[in-house]
């Protein structure tokens, strides 16, 4: 037993000793580099590494490194869905002041802690040399500038609000079509419920209710008033947020009892499999619908599947969007001011998106190369009638604190289906932010 | 009186003795303070900070975070978590290892095989064993039922189907089990080397006086084994407390399976605040603490009076 013990502990020795030596070997490397404006390297953080995105950052580097052949592009891709791990090893690079040269981050609230700490730079100067401006929404502009500056380069644009659904179930449950209020959304799932034996609404993991939150509050609350939520001092303890967490506890009766052994692919699945009436999550779902096996289910829109925006959301497009970023002390600076810009260009973001499966956050795109689902939401993206609102859960309005204090507040919903108990959660959370 | 050469040499030849051990650890030593204990110096020093986010200076706050903490809403509930699962866990596996290794000791055919077999999930990591466990514990009803539910619907014994993990009250019983599977060959074979370990004399003298094959294991078998039992706690009770790998590939950050190092987790990569996340990896060290520091003096003195 004794040696047992013993030959435990000389192994974690042995590691720590060796972890050690990487990190003391790691420290000599790059020191002292006055490298501003040094366009020699680029080296690009991201967490795209799955199919389609992965593609679609190759397309975006063979076109940056054509127009700019003197400048070597390193790709530090780090795996895991929206960049949990690529988040941790992106915060120890930051705090050893060792940054990338320019780093992927939603656009939006999730930025301000960088931007707090002071680890990226204001990117106003570059969107006037660049005169961007007048190619991105104003909504938009406005939606992710913080304390008069803009700090990321939005390439892409996801909506968060859409409803799948099963059209031949809603047949079988005598629905005309998909719900356009959260009212009507309630009545179908009841429909639903009593006439098939089929799972009202597909839920996945905690993270995917909270998804479910933001479009029951924008549903029920309008885009104005859902908008108002994320304003400093904004009040959560209002009657209309309790008619709206109201009938969050009302759809979430409806929703399938394993969600938490699913995440939402899982979730997603059920409903073009015909097993769950409705799903509600953003539109990469549609890239996994119809794309072809093994990455995708190779279903097709209008028979195995439908969309609508999310009940009581029409005319309102609750935007997200992946970004880019200039680190303050990054080693290449001009090489990463270059990516930027090709991140920002119509070629660029024309290349990346159709491979992704999302639309380009410039309103200028080519509207050929987006077709089915993709060709109605750049219509709708770029059109000046649509209203913008931004998605808390995937880092548009909320900081990180915020974000993960209603991510608690739900995840204890879950369990004590308490409504008073969530809103309070609610309103703590936003008094807590420090937003 | 001595020369100064001899006083040399003497003292050259003294330190011969103590110098070749003290350069061989003296690399473990500095490790082991840099990155251990400098470590823990470094974590406790930012939970008593008012650092709860990167901007704000450390300052020095007097312990307020260790009461706090138990105000953030998602604290308790991990708490508590963790205790149920340490208990079934570690109760599970003793009792599971315990029992597989008295099978052992009677000494079956192809015990070698069998030995294998038991302890080989211990090969396996808490991620694989979670991901497996994450299927077989889906709590899907009998139409969309998989893993173990869909075994029970098959083989008629709905009644053992259960939501698992999801269960409000009793999932952290549930989430021990994948733990309990893959411990408990260890366990069995510390009692397995401790059975072999008490002189068969001692068995046979038992017999002799008319003891049943229980009472042997009883009256004779079992106390000499306590040094056994006390290790196997040691080792399971602070894996139990600081498990997060396993809960991670199963459930991942759900508040349902909140334990203290996921609650760590998610305070410093999430919600961006070092003070809290190392007030509660400080909290966890101090549990393993209680549990480890009594078994070490414990084993010292034994030592010593031997």
């Amino acid at each position: 037993m004794r040696v047992r013990v013993l030959g435990h502990r000389t192994r974690v020795l042995a590691a720590a000793a060796m972890a050690g030596a990487l990190a003391l070997s790691g420290c000599g490397a790059n020191e002292d580099q006055n490298s501003n404006n040094d366009k020699s390297e680029v080296e690009v953080f991201s967490w795209w590494t799955g199919p389609g995105e992965a593609d679609g950052l190759k397309a975006m580097q063979a076109d940056f490194e054509k127009k700019n052949p003197g400048t070597k592009f390193t790709n530090a891709a780090i795996a895991g869905g929206s960049g949990t791990q690529a988040k941790a090893v992106l915060a120890s690079r930051l705090q050893n002041n060792k940054p990338p040269d320019s780093f992927q981050g939603h656009a939006g609230a999730e930025l301000i802690d960088y931007i707090k700490a002071g680890q990226i730079e204001p990117l106003d100067d570059f969107y006037d040399e660049n005169g961007l401006k007048s190619v991105y929404p104003k909504q938009l502009l406005d939606q992710i500038t913080y304390k008069g500056h803009i700090y990321s380069v939005p390439v892409n644009i996801h909506r968060s609000n859409v409803l799948w659904y099963n059209p031949k179930i809603l047949k079988d449950a005598g629905l005309d079509g998909p719900p356009k209020s959260i009212p009507e959304f309630i009545d179908a799932l009841k429909a639903v419920k009593d006439k098939t034996d089929k799972v009202p609404l597909s839920l996945g993991a905690q993270w995917t209710a909270d998804h479910l939150l933001e479009n029951v509050l924008l549903g029920s609350l309008g885009t104005d008033a859902y908008n108002a939520l994320w304003e400093p001092g904004a009040d959560w303890n209002t009657p209309a947020v309790t008619k709206a967490l109201n009938e969050f506890g009302e759809i979430m009766k409806y929703t399938t009892l394993e969600a938490a052994s699913t995440d939402w692919q899982g979730a997603a699945k059920a409903v073009v499999d015909g097993k769950a009436a409705f799903n509600i999550m953003g539109d990469w779902a549609y890239g996994y619908f119809v794309g072809d096996a093994p990455n995708g289910l190779g279903k097709k829109l209008g028979e195995d599947f439908d969309w609508a925006p999310a009940p009581g959301t029409e005319g309102t497009y609750m935007w997200l969007s992946d970004s880019f970023t200039l680190p303050k002390n990054a080693p290449h600076r001009g090489g990463a001011l270059a990516w930027l810009k090709e991140v920002s260009s119509k070629e660029g973001q024309d290349l990346f998106n159709p491979k992704k499966g999302s639309i380009p956050a410039r309103t200028d795109a080519d509207k050929k190369l987006y077709t089915g689902y993709l060709k109605s939401a750049l219509d709708e993206w770029t059109n000046p009638n649509t209203k913008l609102a931004g998605s808390f859960w995937h880092g548009v309005t909320a900081n990180n604190k915020w974000h993960t204090d209603i991510d608690t507040a739900v995840g204890l919903f879950l369990q004590n289906r308490d409504v008073s108990k969530l809103q309070q959660g609610l309103v703590n959370a936003a008094k807590n932010s420090g937003q | 009186m001595k020369t100064e050469d001899e006083k040399t040499t003497g003292r050259l030849r003294r330190s011969r003795t103590w110098l070749p051990g003290l350069l061989l650890i003296s690399p473990s030593i500095i490790a082991i303070g840099l990155f251990v204990y400098g470590l823990i110096f470094w974590n406790t020093r930012v939970a008593l900070s008012g650092k709860h986010d990167e901007v704000s200076e450390y300052g020095f706050d007097k312990g307020k975070n260790f009461v706090d903490l138990w105000d953030q809403p998602s604290w308790p509930g991990a708490v508590e978590n963790a205790l149920l699962f340490t208990v079934v866990f570690v109760g599970g596996a003793l009792l599971l290892g315990a029992f597989l290794a008295f099978l052992m000791d009677k000494g079956i055919r192809g015990e070698a095989a069998f030995r294998t077999i038991y302890l080989f999930p211990m090969a396996v990591s808490f991620i694989a064993t979670g991901v497996v466990w994450r299927w077989l514990m889906n709590p899907a009803p009998p139409e969309r039922a998989v893993g173990l539910n869909q075994l029970f619907d098959k083989l008629s014994l709905d009644a053992l189907a259960n939501n698992w993990w999801q269960n409000q009250d009793w999932g952290m019983a549930a989430m021990a089990l994948p733990a309990i599977w893959q411990m408990s060959g260890y366990v069995m074979a510390l009692y397995l080397a401790g059975f072999r370990g008490v002189p068969e004399d001692l068995r046979e003298a038992a017999r002799v006086d008319g003891a049943s094959e229980w009472q042997v294991y009883r009256y004779v078998v079992f106390p000499q084994l306590r040094p056994v039992t006390l290790s196997a706690l040691i080792i399971l009770g602070h894996i139990s407390l600081k498990v997060f790998d396993l809960i991670m590939a199963i459930a991942g950050k759900q508040i349902i399976t909140y334990v203290p190092a996921v609650a760590a987790y998610v305070e410093i990569f999430d919600r961006h605040d070092p003070a809290n996340g190392a007030t509660i990896a400080t909290y966890m060290l101090v549990a393993v603490a209680v549990l480890v520091i009594p078994y070490l003096v414990w084993s010292v003195r034994t030592e010593r009076t031997r």
